[in-house]
């Protein structure tokens, strides 16, 4: 098990995965989206094969309305 | 026609409006339709995992095919989480440069916190962004940031959502005149003589979204503050008369009245 932790809440995968997979199990595929693992942004040409690793802080944001 | 230019490119519209508080994506678009804006922001949050998949998305309503969209930091309240936000922001709009920097220093007031404002500042630029930089009505961190190299200068007119308009006009005057940068009002607006009264200091521009957004009529209120800037900035161009204090001056001839 490994635990990631994502938009401040942690969450358990039963194995390492890509950020690619993460997005298809929490149902963001397709999304207009950005990722940053640990401070760093993932761009979206290594959503494939960038794997996250337990203890990873993930934040997964999108554009909303705002002044 | 007069354009306003921002960090190389060219605006016919010198309003630039935000898309918050609106009740939803279609009376954001009518209103941002209304405006005539082409510079419209919009803020970067977490995703809302376990949201349906279908619910709509500000960048289907607000596409930056035919908008210039710029990302702003509301709600960071260090220099790090602004420039994280941004560097995510330029990521999820494929490498777009301009952005609008603020750094809040108290939430009750929203106040800009200027030392945090000027640190990201800095590290922005390096990084190679468009910064466009909420301020206080402060002309010396007004000046520090645009030696830094920020692209416009937005001093608040009064706080964010306020909506009590040009609360100290003399500062706005002395940052207008000192920049070489555009210098924008950004917070304060309430109404469209507000918006009419910036322009007519001089600003190159107004950025707003409560007063329309809050506004019983958006869209009315919209198409209303897309007359007061164009007003405002003809005022100032045109270059308004001397006041006289305590002597009038008639309007009509004073020769040739009857029974003299």
């Amino acid at each position: 098990m490994i635990t990631l932790t994502i938009n401040g809440q942690p969450r358990e995968f039963s194995q390492p995965l890509a950020v690619s997979e993460l997005l298809t199990l929490l149902e963001l595929t397709g999304k207009r989206l950005a990722v940053e693992c640990n401070g760093e942004i993932v761009p979206r040409s290594g959503f494939d094969c960038r794997l996250l690793q337990h203890g990873d802080n993930l934040e997964i944001v999108v554009a909303v309305g705002g002044g | 026609m007069e354009q306003l230019c921002i960090a190389g490119k060219t605006y016919g519209s010198r309003l630039l409006v935000g898309t918050g508080k609106y009740k939803d994506f279609d009376e954001t678009r009518a209103a941002i339709d209304a405006s005539g804006a082409e510079i419209v922001t919009l803020a970067i949050r977490r995703v809302n995992i376990g949201q349906d998949p279908s619910q709509p998305n500000l960048l289907n309503a607000i596409p930056p095919s035919k908008f210039t969209l710029l990302p702003n930091t509301a709600g960071c309240y260090s220099a790090d989480d602004a420039v994280r936000t941004l560097r995510l922001a330029r990521e999820l709009l494929d490498g777009h440069k301009l952005v609008k920097l603020e750094v809040l220093g108290d939430p009750n007031t929203l106040f800009p916190n200027v030392i945090e404002t000027l640190k990201a500042a800095e590290t922005l630029v390096k990084d190679g962004f468009d910064v466009m930089v909420y301020t206080s009505d402060d002309p010396i961190i007004a000046k520090q940031l645009e030696e830094i190299g920020c692209c416009a200068i937005m001093p608040l007119a009064s706080l964010i959502g306020s909506g009590m308009g040009i609360l100290n006009p003399w500062n706005l005057r002395l940052i207008i005149e000192q920049s070489k940068v555009p210098v924008l009002v950004d917070a304060g607006v309430g109404t469209a003589s507000d918006a009419a009264i910036a322009m007519e200091l001089g600003c190159d521009g107004v950025l707003m979204n409560t007063a329309i957004a809050h506004a019983k009529n958006p869209v009315l209120m919209a198409s209303a503050m897309k007359k007061a800037v164009e007003a405002g900035r003809d005022a100032f161009l045109a270059g308004r008369m001397p006041r006289k204090l305590y002597s009038a001056d008639p309007s009509s001839p004073m020769s040739g009245l009857i029974g003299k």
